[in-house]
């Protein structure tokens, strides 16, 4: 029991270390980004589906998507107001959402999330090369 | 028992700083390689697996072969081999987690490698050797870990190890089946499509396993006060050369096959391989070499005279472990591909970087393997002395 | 499919599950108008058939000259880059003479046109994939249609896949492919390092009824259809005319024939 002196300053600097990310951010905490709307997609009103719904499970849609394209070869996707959609991510949702930069990683980049789409899908369909 | 780990001398930190330096090099073109793609490699698109699933498949066979310590021992009840089945044990815990690495660093997207889990194809045999694989490598944690923790407490070993150690038996084998599977059942592959290669991975496992057993008994009885017992390492030797002289008989059973046969996408392959095939044949040398060093540990090992003398049994180990490394791992999978599907030989020569992450890889296998055979040795001085 | 659908209702649902079950199950959309469950559905111009199949025409091929313009037509609109380096190559469809392209068949005193007939080759979309069954994360799987496909987002990398292709119909990226495509075609993704690909028969193309590109820039050369379909024109042709496969012994059950 000779140790405790030791014990108790390595349970201090664990401490220490654990918590480094939480009080060295302290008071730093950017706001959180709202997504910018382009004219288009103002124009439009809705997306797919409901705006609470796309901001929150965008990432499931496309999931259910790219399942849907990919694996069963059905391209299209019919909301519930019966409306239908190509499911694509670079010609339809960007064709709309044509600003990536203030729309996608805006937020993206606040919640440190870091997806790999735009590894292979096409991010500015519309601009001339 | 893990705090036996920490306490060693000198030589015994170096070296594990020295495997950590290994590593860490390893690590840093492994990070290049995750930045940059495959590309670092040498392989291509015709020789699609290289240097790691070489070394993969012929580490299971390490990790498999330490089953034949394991197997005299609870079913001939051969009481000699009780000092060393640990050994056994632990070799096979280190091969294998060498075994899972090869395959991670062989991943071109090795973030998605539990797609293996979330959409599990039960047709691929890739799938059942990760199921195998770390099948293995749990039972012979738990199995080593207790039996030793029992040995250092002076009791017998709990009731429940003993089925998983009967069934740890037939695991081993079924860890080297699968593997070959991943080979034998591909069409249009005439090297690798022959029911023995199953039986040709085993042989070779049983005596490059055993082989490298003796070489780290001879080293523990050197460094330390431990010693695993003349008997057990001539019983050893004797498995080696049996199995060494039984893959030696499957490759000629192979050569016959082929040969008599005369089927070209079954001949090209052995041909690239041992004598070149339109004038490529970089591994004609290596390939020889292999036969060679297989054929002096037959002759060293069947001899009674040479088998008997500890310092010609490391020569004939070592060449045997050298043999059987070059025969499985290098030509194997090399000889597979070339000549490629539509007949063109594009040859497969590993580069720096591939080799150094290979090399790191080994170290990691060796830092699990000296970190457990630390811990086993100290437990059997303390509980002898 | 049946997963696709389960997926979609289980998020559509989500919400009603608390509520109750039942509109979970149903589609509601007629019912009450508005509220209809979402799903997906096939273009109604796209190409359906029960296996596709391709006949290459080699009598309509004399140089290495006329497969250009379909291999060019393919690799253009499904961005494969273009890598010099030959290890690193990716190709959906390229040309080989007969004596690689049938390397089975080898014919010590072939006739002079079939010796110089560029032989265009590429995935055989087979009945009986080793791909198919070798991969171990069905990233890559046989559609309805026969079309032998890829899923770039679920591939692991393992190339398992170009082990077991006996025709060598597979390419990986070695690395990043995007510096290495000329023109990119913003309609189609190009692919990331790490992942197989290969010849997709234009499963985007037929989805919206439209002939691959190769057989569009083939001049009639290439002929495609539902192999099962017995009034289909590549049934037709393979009536009249005797073809060959490409190592048919091995089972696969190619779906690319080959007029010689």
């Amino acid at each position: 029991m000779n140790d405790k002196n030791k014990i108790i300053a390595g349970l201090i600097i664990f401490g220490v270390i654990i918590t480094f990310p939480l009080w060295y951010n302290m008071g730093k905490a950017s706001p959180v980004p709202e997504p910018e709307l382009t004219t288009t997609a103002k124009a439009a009103k809705q997306c797919v589906r409901e705006t609470e719904y796309m901001t929150a499970e965008h990432m499931q849609l496309l999931d259910v998507w790219r399942d849907s394209v990919v694996r069963y070869g059905k391209r299209i996707y019919v909301n519930s107001s019966g409306k239908e959609f190509d499911m694509s991510l670079s010609n339809t949702c960007l064709d709309c959402h044509s600003n990536k930069a203030e729309f996608c990683d805006r937020c993206h980049t606040y919640a440190s999330v870091d997806p790999y789409c735009w590894d292979c899908h096409i991010d500015n369909p519309k601009e001339k090369e | 028992m893990l705090e036996l780990a920490l306490k060693g001398d000198k030589k015994y930190w170096g070296w594990i700083v020295a495997l950590l330096g290994v590593i860490g090099i390893g690590f840093a073109c492994y990070l290049w390689q995750l930045k940059f793609g495959l590309g670092i490699t040498g392989m291509s698109r015709d020789v699609t697996w290289g240097f790691y699933i070489a070394n993969f498949t012929f580490l299971v066979g390490v990790a498999a072969g330490g089953v034949m310590v394991v197997l005299p021992y609870y079913l001939h009840n051969y009481k000699a081999f009780g000092k060393v089945t640990i050994l056994g044990e632990f070799l096979a815990i280190g091969s294998v987690a060498m075994c899972i690495l090869f395959v991670l660093v062989d991943l071109g997207q090795p973030m998605r490698v539990f797609n293996m889990f979330l959409h599990p194809s039960l047709n691929s045999v890739l799938f059942w050797d990760t199921v195998v694989l770390s099948g293995y490598f749990l039972l012979n944690v738990v199995i080593g870990w207790t039996v030793l923790e029992a040995e250092r407490n002076a009791a017998p070993p709990p009731k429940w190890v003993k089925p998983l150690i009967y069934l740890s038996i037939p695991w081993a084998i079924s860890i080297h089946t699968v593997t070959a599977y991943l080979y034998c059942g591909l069409p249009g592959k005439g090297f690798w499509m022959t029911a023995i290669l199953a039986p040709r991975f085993l042989s070779s496992a049983f005596a490059a396993g055993p082989a490298l057993v003796i070489l780290l008994c001879l080293f523990i009885r050197k460094a330390t006060h431990f010693d695993p017992g003349k008997e057990q390492i001539q019983s050893l030797a004797k498995i080696v050369a049996y199995a060494i002289c039984i893959n030696v008989f499957f490759f000629l059973c192979e050569v016959f096959v082929v040969f008599y046969s005369n089927i070209p996408e079954h001949m090209d392959h052995i041909k690239y391989l041992f004598v070149g095939l339109h004038g490529h044949g970089a591994y004609v040398p290596w390939m020889w070499a292999s036969m060679i060093l297989m054929v002096v540990g037959i002759i060293l090992l069947v001899n009674p005279i040479t088998r008997r003398n500890e310092g010609v049994l490391a020569v004939a180990c070592a060449a045997v472990f050298v043999g059987t490394w070059i025969d499985k791992g290098m030509g194997m999978i090399s000889g597979g591909f070339v000549p490629n599907s539509l007949h063109y030989v594009n040859e497969y020569i590993p580069s720096v970087p591939e080799v150094v992450i290979a090399i790191a890889v080994y170290s990691i296998g060796a830092l699990i393997i000296t970190v457990l055979y630390k811990i086993a040795v100290s437990v059997k001085i303390e509980v002898s002395g | 499919m049946e997963l696709s659908r389960r997926k979609l209702f289980k998020i559509a649902g989500i919400s009603a599950i608390g509520l109750n079950a039942k509109p979970v199950l149903s589609v509601f959309a007629d019912v009450h108008g508005q509220t209809r469950t979402p799903d997906t559905k096939k273009d109604h111009d796209a190409l359906t058939a029960k296996q596709w199949g391709l006949v290459i025409d080699t009598r309509k091929l004399k140089t290495s000259k006329d497969v250009e313009p379909l291999i060019e037509a393919c690799h253009k609109i499904h961005n494969v880059p273009e890598l010099k380096n030959e290890r690193h190559e990716i190709k959906w469809i390229w040309d080989e003479p007969y004596q690689h392209a049938f390397p089975t068949k080898e014919n010590k005193y072939l006739d002079d046109r079939v010796k110089n007939v560029p032989f265009p080759v590429l995935c055989n979309h087979c009945e009986d994939p080793p791909c198919v069954r070798v991969c171990p994360t069905n990233a890559t799987f046989k559609r309805d249609d026969g079309i032998v496909l890829m899923d770039f987002h679920r591939c692991i990398g393992c190339r398992f896949c170009m082990a077991a292709c006996p025709y060598g119909s597979r390419s990986f990226n070695f690395r990043d492919p995007r510096p290495f495509i000329a023109e990119t075609n913003k309609k189609f993704p190009t692919r990331m390092k790490g992942v197989v690909e290969k010849c997709n028969y234009c499963a985007e193309r037929l989805a919206v009824g439209q002939m691959p590109a190769c057989v569009e820039a083939s001049n009639g050369a290439l002929i495609f259809g539902d192999l099962e379909d017995p009034n289909s024109e590549v049934r037709k042709v393979l009536k009249k005319n005797y073809t060959i496969r490409r190592k048919q012994g091995l089972g696969t059950g190619p779906s690319v024939y080959y007029i010689v």
